[in-house]
C-alpha cells in the first residue's frame, strides 16, 4: 500500500493507537466548562515550583509519568519522546523531561506543537521505529505572557481579539497496537503568511494556514468536509474560527457545522474573561489528551480530524517588523 | 491559499471586518473616572500634609512618595494589573502608572538575580519613557531659550 498520499499527506499503513492520554493543567483552566476531563487540575499555579519555568517543567513531567501509567507502561518501555513549548530553546520539555531518562525530540512549532508530536510519532510508529512513544506539549500563561508580552504585575487593557494563553500539559502514548482511536492519515501544513503583523491577533494570523491545510487534507485524500463528525483546530479563538470558515466556504467547502476550536471550548469566554479564547501549545493538547480522547473512546466521535494551529514568529521578528507566519498540521483520528 | 499582494490585501479586509474593536468611548470615560479619582486621592494627601504645615514643595514631593510606595505595593499585591483592566490608561498615565512599569519586570525578573535580573529588567518598560522624556525635555528647553 502507497503510504504517501498526495501532495502532502500520509495514510498509515498500520495506524497507530492512541492508547491513553493525560492532561496537566493549571487553576483557571480548572475552573472552564472541560474541567471534568482534566487528570490533574493544579490549584498552584506554580505547581509547588519557584518559578514560571521550573512550574511548566514540572506539569510536563507529570503528565507525561500519569499517560505512561495510565498506559499501563513503564517509562523504560516508551521508544521516544517527542515534546516541544514556547519557552525559549524549548526549555519547558527538555527539563521537564529531564528525569525521565528516555529518548528524547524536542519540537517547535509554536501552538501547532501538539499537531507535529503526533505527526511525526505516528510516523515513528507505522514506520516500525518504535512500539511506543509519547507526544507531548505544554504552555503556562505566566510563561508565555513573560516570554512574549509584559511582566505579569504590569498593569494594562488586553485587545479583544487578543488570546489567553492555557496553563497545562498534554501528552498521549501512541503505541502499535491496543485498544483506542487510531491514528490514520496526517497532512504537514505549509508556512503560511497572509502579512498580518497584529500579534494581539493571532487567530487572524493562523486561520489561513488551518484552511490551507485543511483544503489539502480533504483533496489528498479524496473526502469532503462532511467526511469527519467533528473538526478541532488548535487555538484560532472566536476571531478565527469565524475567518476560518469564511476561507473555507471560499474554497467550497462548508465547515461551519462540525468545526469548533480548541480555544473556545476551553474556557468559557464570558465568564472567565479570556477575550477571543485560549491559545498556547498546551490549549490544543489538553482538549485533545484529555476531552477529545474521551469522546473518542465513548464514541460520541468516531471521525475527528485535529488540526493545532501554530503563530511562528519571535519577539524579535515582530519588534522588527515582520508579519506573523501561520502553520498547521491536521491529524486524522479515527475509531476502527 | 492565495498568498499574492491582492490575495493578502483581500484577506486583510476580512479581517477588519470580523475582529471586534475595542470599546473606544467606554474605555475613555472609564479612564476619565479612573485617572481622575487617582488625582482626586493625590489632592487629598497633599491637602493632608499641607495641613501638617509642610509647605506647599514639601506637601507636594510627599505626595509623589505616597502615591509611587502605594502603587509599588499595590503591584506586589497583583492589584494594580487588576485596576489598570478596569481603568486603562487613567491607571497608565498619572505617576502610578509609573512605579507599577518599574515595579512589575522588578518582580518578574526577580528569579534572574539582582544584576541581570532586578537590576536590568527593571527599566524594559519605563527605559524608553525616561529616555524619550529627557529628550524631549531638553528640545523644549531649547526652543525655550531661543523663542523667549
Amino acid at each position: 500500500m502507497q503510504k504517501q498520499c498526495g501532495a502532502q499527506s500520509i495514510k498509515f499503513e498500520n495506524p497507530p493507537v492512541i492508547i491513553s492520554g493525560a492532561a496537566v493543567v493549571g487553576p483557571k483552566e480548572g475552573e472552564g466548562p472541560l474541567a471534568k476531563y482534566f487528570d490533574e487540575i493544579s490549584s498552584d499555579i506554580l505547581f509547588g515550583q519557584s518559578s514560571w519555568e521550573q512550574a511548566e517543567s514540572e506539569m510536563v513531567r507529570k503528565g507525561i509519568e500519569l499517560a505512561v501509567q495510565k498506559a499501563n507502561l513503564t517509562m523504560d518501555q516508551i521508544r521516544y519522546i517527542l515534546a516541544g513549548d514556547l519557552l525559549n530553546q524549548g526549555t519547558g520539555s527538555t527539563f521537564g523531561v529531564r528525569s525521565l531518562n528516555r529518548p528524547f525530540f524536542g519540537l517547535f512549532g509554536a501552538c501547532s506543537t501538539m499537531g507535529e508530536a503526533m505527526s511525526l510519532g505516528s510516523i515513528l510508529i507505522d514506520g516500525g521505529y518504535a512500539d511506543y512513544v509519547v507526544s507531548a506539549a505544554s504552555s503556562h500563561f505566566c510563561g508565555a505572557e513573560k516570554t512574549f508580552r509584559f511582566p505579569l504585575e504590569l498593569g494594562g487593557q488586553r485587545a479583544p481579539t487578543a488570546g489567553w494563553t492555557v496553563t497545562g500539559d498534554g501528552a498521549i502514548v501512541l503505541a502499535k497496537e491496543g485498544d483506542g482511536p487510531r491514528v490514520t492519515a496526517i497532512t504537514t501544513g505549509k508556512i503560511i503568511d497572509m502579512g498580518i503583523k497584529d500579534v494581539n491577533n493571532m487567530g487572524a494570523a493562523m486561520a489561513p494556514a488551518a484552511a490551507d491545510v485543511m483544503v489539502a487534507h480533504f483533496r489528498d485524500l479524496g473526502i469532503s468536509a462532511d467526511y469527519y463528525d467533528q473538526i478541532v483546530t488548535g487555538d484560532l479563538g472566536h476571531v478565527g474560527s469565524e475567518l476560518l470558515i469564511q476561507l473555507m466556504e471560499k474554497e467550497g467547502y462548508d465547515v461551519s457545522k462540525n468545526s469548533t476550536d480548541c480555544g473556545i471550548e476551553i474556557f468559557d469566554a464570558t465568564k472567565q474573561n479570556t477575550l477571543a479564547g485560549g491559545s498556547g501549545c498546551g490549549c490544543s493538547a489538553v482538549t485533545m489528551a484529555g476531552y477529545l480522547l474521551h469522546k473518542l473512546r465513548k464514541k460520541e466521535i468516531n471521525k475527528l480530524l485535529f488540526i493545532p494551529t501554530g503563530a511562528m514568529h519571535s519577539v524579535v521578528t515582530a519588534q522588527q517588523g515582520e508579519s506573523i507566519p501561520g502553520m498547521a498540521h491536521a491529524v486524522a483520528i479515527e475509531n476502527m | 491559499m492565495d498568498q499574492t499582494e491582492s490575495g493578502k490585501k483581500q484577506y486583510q479586509e476580512l479581517v477588519k471586518e470580523v475582529s471586534p474593536n475595542s470599546k473606544l468611548l467606554a474605555n475613555c470615560i472609564r479612564a476619565f473616572v479612573g485617572g481622575g479619582l487617582i488625582c482626586v486621592i493625590g489632592q487629598l494627601i497633599k491637602n493632608f500634609f499641607l495641613a501638617q504645615q509642610l509647605g506647599e514643595d514639601s506637601s507636594r514631593l510627599a505626595t509623589v512618595a505616597v502615591l509611587i510606595g502605594g502603587s509599588i505595593l499595590l503591584t506586589g499585591f497583583g492589584w494594580y494589573d487588576r485596576l489598570s483592566e478596569h481603568i486603562g490608561a487613567g491607571a497608565a498615565v498619572p505617576i502610578t502608572g509609573f512605579a507599577n512599569a518599574i515595579a512589575a519586570p522588578a518582580i518578574e525578573h526577580k528569579k534572574e538575580g539582582f544584576i541581570l535580573g532586578v537590576g536590568a529588567k527593571m527599566f524594559v518598560i519605563a527605559g524608553p519613557v525616561i529616555l524619550y522624556g529627557t529628550l524631549a525635555s531638553i528640545l523644549v528647553g531649547l526652543i525655550y531659550y531661543f523663542v523667549r
